[in-house]
């Protein structure tokens, strides 16, 4: 058994999620793919940690801070999602627009 | 032909079905639900690198805590039963294929050119024993505290932006 095959099945499910944070309409869906990108840096840490330069279980460490960080941010993603919800109406990303020029969006 | 490496090829197939379905799929439940498989195989994959707490850990968090704070996402606001794709083009998509498919193509040119042919770590060296004693005995006990007052301060922020505003 090799990383390599780890370590490209993780660079898979990157490519993935970050295809789906690019294209998705629906803003939680956007915040799920954010955690998939997350779980494939999780993978890496876990197979460098035993086929890696030196062996150890820090891999392991690594990766349980990543997942506590991850949690809090899915946390304040969803309670912000939630706040702009009740403020526009609508849970499209692109339809999230306060930011943009004025004289942009009468075009 | 070693069952390591056959129980490697089961889950991948299983952690990147589901996310492929994850894109595929048009109802927004069915995504979820999908991207919550993936993170099952995911938690297999640990279980075959010797981590066994982080396993767990991943099935308790992702698997249970994430996908159903997700869920409530979805349930808590309205959406279109069927997610349509952008109106605006399939410019937009097609664009974020080839930007998703190029870095893909980076990434596994960069990992295939390095020498990555290091021997497995003893299987001795992965208990959660093992674990605990490096979390705590060599320096990782201050980032360890500093993660509780994180989730705390996180608990805090998002009952607070999630409340309802008082009409006055």
């Amino acid at each position: 058994m090799q990383i390599t095959s780890y370590l490209a099945l993780a660079a898979i499910l990157f490519s993935i999620g970050l295809y789906g944070v690019l294209s998705k309409r629906n803003a939680v869906i956007v915040l799920f793919s954010i955690e998939l990108m997350l779980n494939a840096v999780n993978i890496n840490l876990v197979a460098f940690s035993k086929y890696g330069l030196n062996p150890s279980v820090t891999g392991h460490i690594f990766s349980l801070f990543t997942i506590t960080v991850a949690a809090a941010e899915a946390a304040v993603g969803i309670a912000i999602l939630l706040a702009l919800y009740r403020l526009r109406g609508t849970s499209n990303v692109d339809e999230y627009d306060s930011l943009k020029d004025e004289s942009d969006l009468q075009k | 032909m070693t069952g390591e490496f056959f129980a490697f090829f089961i889950l991948a197939i299983c952690a990147i079905g589901g996310a492929v379905f994850m894109i595929h799929f048009d109802r927004v439940m069915h995504m979820a639900l999908s991207l919550a498989f993936t993170f099952f195989a995911i938690a297999g994959l640990f279980f075959l690198l010797d981590a066994e707490f982080v396993a767990v850990i991943q099935i308790l968090i992702y698997a249970g805590a994430v996908s159903i704070l997700m869920l409530f996402g979805i349930m808590l606001t309205k959406h279109q039963e069927k997610e349509q794709t952008f109106t605006r083009t399939k410019l937009h998509q097609w664009l974020s294929f080839l930007f998703a498919l190029g870095f893909l193509a980076i990434l596994m040119s960069v990992i295939y050119l390095a020498p990555f042919t290091l021997p497995a770590g003893d299987q001795s060296l992965y208990s959660v024993n093992k674990l605990a004693e490096q979390l705590f005995k060599s320096g990782y006990v201050l980032p360890f505290e500093l993660t509780s007052l994180l989730l705390l301060v996180a608990l805090i922020g998002s009952i607070i932006l999630a409340k309802k505003e008082e009409k006055e």
